[in-house]
């Protein structure tokens, strides 16, 4: 059913657990789908030095999870926020088809933590000046 | 990380309720049915006579075992084929007299989507509610009953949580109000002691694969007299109800499988019994934020499921194949939907716990060190998957 790409992001997740006082935040899902995904962001200079997940939900959450925290660590907040579900879905040599709302709440998830990050980013500089 | 989850693997098959391996007595007994005796039973030669010998010996052996005549048994494709006939075939014939039919909310989905497709033709159906153990109250049977009411549909044992159902008192409440009384025995066969006319059941849906016979044969009792439509049209085969060439080799495995089931039912439900109440004890013991679902003491001696908060089911499923064991889950991220299943959610578990399930169901080739394999493994699947989790409190 699964790919061995996403087996193997699966059993062993990349980039797995919380950074703390991340700059942005992003929780996405519905646990009535079973799925929730919590992506946090460490941001630098409009970079993404790191970036962490923590899921509910089945293999293909996790897997998508991890490979979407490894597609946007190092780039830029606006070349992270061109990363789409598809580009994760691939990157995971494909999901099934009932499965790639998991790719999708991934790319919701960092963009939220991104939106999450703006927001405050923001408002710091609204405050400062 | 990894080094907890792998090591040593063990192949063990913990999903009995979805099906079971063909016992090789059941195999023998079917297969001079394939290129030796494959008459058809409807010819009329001698090899065709011998194939319809055949035919009525295993249709007396399922007969015998729930206390049927021979001739109320029909053999279908399967326990889907004789939910769906039941249910249908009696609404078809009762239209002039009713249009309400009662079943309940835990139901397989071969009754609950029948009886969905027959919402769409006009009838009205009434689904019970559960308690939190899968219950049936057989009061609220008899409260839901109106003069409309045409038939009664509640199943012997549920697949998922292995709830037993108090058969005989919805029986006898369906008897005094003159309602035909259904029931799907999938699970039930070689499980609990089945008596259809001490439990007052009118029909009764059973299948093969359950106890160790082949996939693609079933039976639906129905009892004498009842107002049933035909389900297949064509020839004259099962009484001119149920049109086909009749799977000789099919009934021949389930009337097989079903003679030794009810033979050996004592001795493995004490056995399964004693293998289910350490599962069901250890993991409660030893995993945290666990609950059981289903009965305590009124569920099949094969069954165990338990919700484990903050994961998901799949996942669970997942780590544990790669460890050997096969199990399954109410989650429904094994299926095409997103809703979690139906069962527990009539328990009153919510959706974030129902997603969370796990059901082990042991069989006759289960033994104690795979009791102690799976209470050895299950606890680090559930702590490594915990970890990933942002439900889970303990970040």
């Amino acid at each position: 059913m699964y790919s061995e790409r996403v087996m193997d992001h699966f059993m062993n997740p990349r980039n797995m657990g919380e950074i703390p006082d991340a700059d942005g935040v992003g929780e996405v899902g519905n646990p009535a789908c079973g799925d929730i995904m919590r992506i946090t962001l460490r941001i630098e200079e409009d970079r993404i030095v790191d970036a962490k997940f923590k899921t509910f939900g089945c293999a293909a959450a996790i897997a998508s999870s991890s490979m979407a925290t490894e597609l946007i660590r190092g780039k830029t907040v606006d070349e992270a926020l061109a990363v789409t579900n598809r580009a994760v879905a691939e990157a995971l040599e494909g999901l099934p088809p009932q499965k790639l709302h998991c790719s999708v709440l991934a790319e919701e998830g960092i963009h939220k933590a991104i939106d999450d990050y703006r927001s405050r980013h923001g408002a710091r500089e609204a405050n400062g000046g | 990380m990894n080094a907890a989850i792998r090591g040593r693997s063990r192949p063990v098959y913990m999903d009995h309720a979805a099906t079971t391996p063909v016992r090789p007595e059941v195999v023998e007994a079917m297969l001079p049915c394939f290129s030796e005796r494959y008459g058809n039973p409807s010819s009329v030669y001698a090899l065709a006579r011998e194939a319809q010998v055949t035919l009525e010996k295993a249709r007396g052996q399922v007969a015998e075992a729930i206390g049927a005549a021979t001739e109320e048994i029909y053999f279908t494709s399967g326990g889907t084929e004789a939910d769906n006939w039941a249910i249908k075939g009696v609404a078809a014939a009762n239209r002039k007299k009713g249009d309400h039919i009662i079943t309940s909310a835990i139901e397989h989905h071969a009754v609950l989507h029948s009886c969905r497709t027959l919402e769409k033709q006009g009838y009205r159906v009434t689904y019970l509610p559960v308690d939190e153990f899968g219950r049936v109250e057989p009061a609220a049977v008899e409260e839901a009953i109106t003069d409309a009411t045409i038939l009664i549909s509640v199943m012997a044992a549920n697949n998922e949580i292995g709830t037993i159902q108090p058969i005989a008192a919805i029986g006898e409440i369906a008897r005094d109000h003159g309602i035909p009384f259904h029931t799907d025995a999938v699970q039930a066969i070689g499980a609990i002691p089945i008596d259809v006319d001490s439990m007052g059941v009118d029909l009764l849906a059973l299948s093969g694969h359950k106890f160790y016979g082949p996939k693609g044969i079933g039976a639906l009792y129905i009892r004498k007299k009842t107002r049933i439509g035909t389900f297949m049209d064509g020839g004259a085969q099962e009484r001119g109800r149920r049109a086909g060439t009749e799977n000789v080799p099919g009934a021949v495995g389930l009337g097989k499988a079903i003679e030794l089931a009810v033979a050996e039912m004592p001795e493995n439900v004490t056995r399964l019994t004693a293998m289910r109440d350490r599962l069901i004890r250890e993991i409660l013991e030893t995993i945290p934020d666990t609950r059981l679902n289903g009965h305590p003491t009124e569920r099949l001696a094969n069954n165990v499921n338990v919700a484990f908060r903050y994961i998901e089911g799949e996942s669970i499923l997942l780590m544990l194949d790669t460890l050997g064991v096969a199990a399954s889950t109410g989650s429904a991220c094994t299926s095409a939907s997103l809703e979690p299943s139906h069962v527990l959610t009539a328990c009153g578990l919510p959706p974030e716990q129902a997603h969370g399930s796990l059901r082990l169901t042991l069989g006759s080739q289960n033994t104690d060190e795979d009791v102690d394999y799976v209470l050895s493994v299950l606890p680090r699947v559930v702590e490594r998957l915990r970890k990933m989790s942002p439900l889970n409190p303990e970040r």
